[in-house]
């Protein structure tokens, strides 16, 4: 019983790895950059917005990542990996490093310190911790609080990835990634529009 | 000659925040820089000369006006007039933890230069600007100057046609500065057109073909530092030593509009009848024009950017 329950967790453990993961990583890549100057030399360069904010997306992905990697390593060998379907992990882990990573940068781009850029990131990451499924599943959760869950990142992943890590098919987690893939599309667009703006 | 830099009433207003209204930082301005030519903006702290040139290099977007480069237009084909042009902003920015040849190698990745020609584009740059001995040594670790001199490196390992150079030398020693200022002459004669910003009066003189003065976003002459430094020495002053307090002596100059006779008679009237202890005749220089044009002198002007050394040109 203690173990199913424990077990029942790991999901909201590799999402929340990504998520501070990535998301701190964007803090430290664009806005330390932009303070020491060398954001500018690549604005500076032949190189669009949305290539340049790519590849910071790219830093920050294979930080998180790899941490995350380690976490689900030693779940695994725990838990034992008995259900998993791989590639629907591997997307979930993918699409969702891929939005956290742009959420991280939208946050990023719209700031001009590192401590603002956390400041600000921790206030929009606590909250979606206690609202993403993590600990409290969804359906526990009182009407409005549900309808606020499902517009958050974090949810989406987090049922991804149960339904990954426990064999789940594709008709139940097609609406989770491509959920993800919307965030990152939206946050990218935000990310880069705000970056262009900036340039005043 | 090629236009290589063509601006028609380009203009940069800052909006107002927190309470302060609308800042013009760049009212209307008209020039062009011709091909091979070293042209210089010289202007005080806040004339608008960084603004113009983070314009010119798409750091920064015009309020209005037109701006064409190398031919093509700043609003339409930034991305292609970026990889033609090489740009050396004021601070040195490459990479802290990248080697010297590291940040070469970086950059010339950036700007596309083929793979096979970028080993040996940043050997030749790391022998030029004398840092081969510091091949593998990180960027942090290099001395002001030799940050400076990979920066303008950096700005120089993908040829560009057209370099911008935003206070290439201040704060730099005075062996450093020099060593700067024959790069930048180097680069002239081979053919590159140099847009270089500075506060450096000397600096001007020495290395520009023409330089345009700036004050308060707008230009305010604009010619060959020839040109300025005549019109300036067709004038004639006069400085007057009056007694000053405490036995302090007091020099004021006045210029000879209308000869130096009428400027003589001028004297009594002009200096509210303080003894006067000596009458002398001067040729202005370049400098006295500066302080004409500017309201400043060259004093306050190194006094507001902090700067240092730079000040014997070569």
């Amino acid at each position: 019983m203690l173990i199913d329950d424990l077990r029942s967790l790991v999901p909201g453990l590799l999402a929340l790895t990504l998520l501070f993961g990535t998301s701190s990583m964007e803090a430290i890549v664009i806005v330390l950059e932009r303070r020491l100057g060398s954001l500018e030399r690549l604005l500076l360069a032949p190189l669009r917005l949305p290539a340049l904010l790519a590849g910071k997306l790219l830093g920050g992905m294979t930080f998180g990542l790899t941490v995350t990697l380690v976490v689900l390593v030693i779940s695994l060998a725990i838990f034992s990996p008995a259900g998993t379907n791989w590639l629907m992990l591997f997307l979930a882990l993918l699409l969702s490093a891929t939005a956290f990573s742009s959420l991280g940068a939208f946050v990023s781009v719209a700031v001009r310190e590192v401590f603002e850029a956390q400041t600000l990131a921790n206030f929009i990451r606590f909250p979606m911790m206690f609202l993403g499924g993590v600990f409290v599943p969804l359906d526990s959760m009182p009407a409005l609080l549900q309808v606020i869950a499902r517009l958050l990142p974090l949810t989406y992943s987090v049922e991804a990835l149960r339904a990954a890590l426990s064999g789940g098919t594709w008709a139940t987690s097609i609406i989770d990634l491509a959920a993800l893939a919307a965030f990152s599309l939206l946050f990218f667009i935000l990310a880069v529009t705000t970056l262009a703006r900036r340039i005043e | 000659m090629n236009e290589i830099i063509q601006v028609e009433k380009l203009t940069k207003v800052f909006p107002g925040d927190k309470g302060r209204p609308p800042l013009l930082a760049v009212d209307g301005i008209d020039f062009s820089v011709y091909e091979g030519e070293v042209f210089g903006f010289l202007g005080p702290n806040g004339a608008g000369k960084t603004t113009t040139i983070r314009m010119l290099t798409g750091l920064s977007r015009p309020t209005s006006g037109n701006a064409w480069l190398l031919g093509l237009d700043l609003t339409r084909d930034l991305p292609l007039i970026k990889k033609r042009i090489g740009v050396v902003p004021e601070t040195s920015n490459l990479y802290d933890e990248l080697t010297a040849f590291d940040n070469l190698m970086f950059a010339m990745q950036l700007y596309g230069v083929p793979r096979a020609e970028r080993v040996g584009r940043a050997e030749a740059l790391l022998e030029h600007f004398r840092l081969k001995e510091k091949r593998n040594t990180p960027f942090a670790k290099l001395s002001r100057g030799m940050k400076r001199a990979l920066t303008i490196a950096a700005a120089l390992a993908h040829r560009p046609l057209l370099v911008f150079l935003d206070e290439p030398t201040t704060g730099l020693d005075v062996i450093s500065a020099r060593s700067l200022r024959q790069t930048i002459a180097g680069l002239r004669s081979e053919g590159v057109t140099v847009f270089l910003t500075t506060h450096y009066l000397e600096e001007a003189e020495r290395l520009c073909d023409r330089v345009a003065i700036l004050v308060k976003g707008r230009i305010v002459a604009l010619d060959t530092v020839d040109n300025l430094r005549s019109a300036a020495q067709r004038k004639t002053v006069l400085e007057i030593t009056l007694a000053g307090e405490n036995g302090q002596m007091v020099k004021k100059r006045l210029e000879c509009e209308n000869g130096i006779e009428s400027a003589i008679q001028r004297i009594p009237s002009e200096t509210g009848g303080q003894q006067v202890l000596a009458v002398d005749t001067l040729r202005p220089s370049l400098e006295d024009e500066f302080i004409q044009l500017t309201g400043l002198s060259v004093e306050v002007m190194l006094a507001e950017k902090g700067g240092k050394g730079g000040g014997n040109a070569d």
